[in-house]
């Protein structure tokens, strides 16, 4: 039992850090100044929940775990995050296409754990709520208007969103932990947070005059720690200053 | 983004937690208004939340010139008797 609340915890904190680290990557490089700081800003709203999980994460594992090794010094079998998260930014309609498919799939697992019999999950998910409904508004906006917007804009975000579709479904599987979590009270429902985000999504694609994909085979392993190539490259560039200076302090 | 006539300026101004007023706390480019509100969120509300955003596009915006402000501006400095300063307001009336 403690166990699947610890890989459930990492679960939703390994989310939250590996997407912040994937966003901090446009710091300096958004396409114009207001945006840059809109994704800054939502990077660091990821790193926020990924610190309370992570820290909730450390007092889980014990043996003498703290927030910073577990960010730091696990390897990528250990990570837990969806693999959507992982994949490479690609321009800036390919990030919004999978912002908006997470955010969205978030404001709704959010929203059932704010209903968690564990009281750390809940105060996360308190905290958390607010901040993930703003950016689900903030990306389904910025959908609508790449979708009905330019020719040029209108083709690439619905590629983007073509591309993304198979990484969706590993989002509402639910293994043996899940299963446990849900049983225990602690976790979310993941089947009824699939029929909220399928009708949400339908409504803002349409809304963007997008082409909601065929859902075909999808994409898993990520919650059990088997990842793509680019988890690799990512840990090693976030993790590689604390652990060639492992008794370095800011 | 290199269509930027697509992306007016907008002018921003904010209502702080404990403010009266709406300030003026500088500019921004959006596409349209919701945009322009969401921006002005994230590039002005920062560290300290506000509570009220206003958007308007520069181009609503009308500004005296400075040429004309002695013209607009000085007559009432040596007027004393249009200055409202003597009468004593009960605390009760608050900010006038």
């Amino acid at each position: 039992m403690q166990n699947e609340l610890l890989q459930y915890t990492l679960r939703l904190g390994d989310n939250a850090l590996i997407l912040g680290q994937r966003l901090a990557e446009w710091c300096g490089h958004g396409p114009i100044l207001e945006q840059d700081i809109a994704l800054s800003n939502i990077a660091l709203d990821q790193l926020g929940q990924a610190r309370m999980l992570m820290q909730y994460a450390a007092e889980l594992k014990g043996e003498g775990a703290t927030e910073d090794k577990m960010a730091f010094f696990r390897d990528v079998t250990e990570y837990k995050n969806l693999l959507l998260l992982e994949l490479k930014n690609g321009d800036w309609g390919n990030t919004i296409a999978r912002q908006f498919l997470f955010d969205t799939y978030n404001y709704f697992l959010y929203t059932e754990l704010l209903n968690s019999k564990d009281d750390h999950i809940r105060a996360v998910a308190q905290k958390a709520i607010k901040e993930i409904t703003y950016h689900a508004q903030w990306s389904a906006e910025w959908v609508i208007r790449l979708g009905d917007g330019t020719e040029e804009s209108h083709k690439r975000i619905q590629n983007s969103i073509n591309e993304l579709w198979e990484w969706t479904g590993e989002m509402f599987m639910m293994d043996a932990v899940d299963e446990a979590m849900l049983k225990a009270g602690i976790g979310a429902d993941l089947n009824k947070v699939k029929a909220d985000w399928e009708e949400k999504v339908s409504q803002i694609l349409e809304m963007a005059t997008l082409e909601k994909p065929e859902s075909g085979w999808m994409q898993s392993g990520g919650k059990q720690g088997e990842h793509t190539e680019y988890l690799g490259y990512l840990l090693a560039e976030m993790q590689h200053l604390p652990r060639m200076y492992p008794e370095a302090s800011w | 983004m290199s269509n930027k006539d697509n992306w007016k300026i907008w002018e921003v101004f904010i209502r702080s937690r404990n403010g009266l007023s709406h300030k003026h706390v500088g500019s921004l480019h959006a596409p349209d208004a919701e945009m322009a509100i969401k921006n002005a969120r994230d590039v002005y509300t920062r560290r300290s939340e506000g509570i009220s955003i206003w958007v308007v596009p520069s181009e609503s915006i009308t500004a005296s010139s400075p040429d004309e402000s002695e013209p607009l501006f000085t007559p009432a400095d040596d007027k004393v008797y249009r200055h409202p300063t003597f009468y004593d307001i009960p605390d009760e009336v608050g900010h006038m």
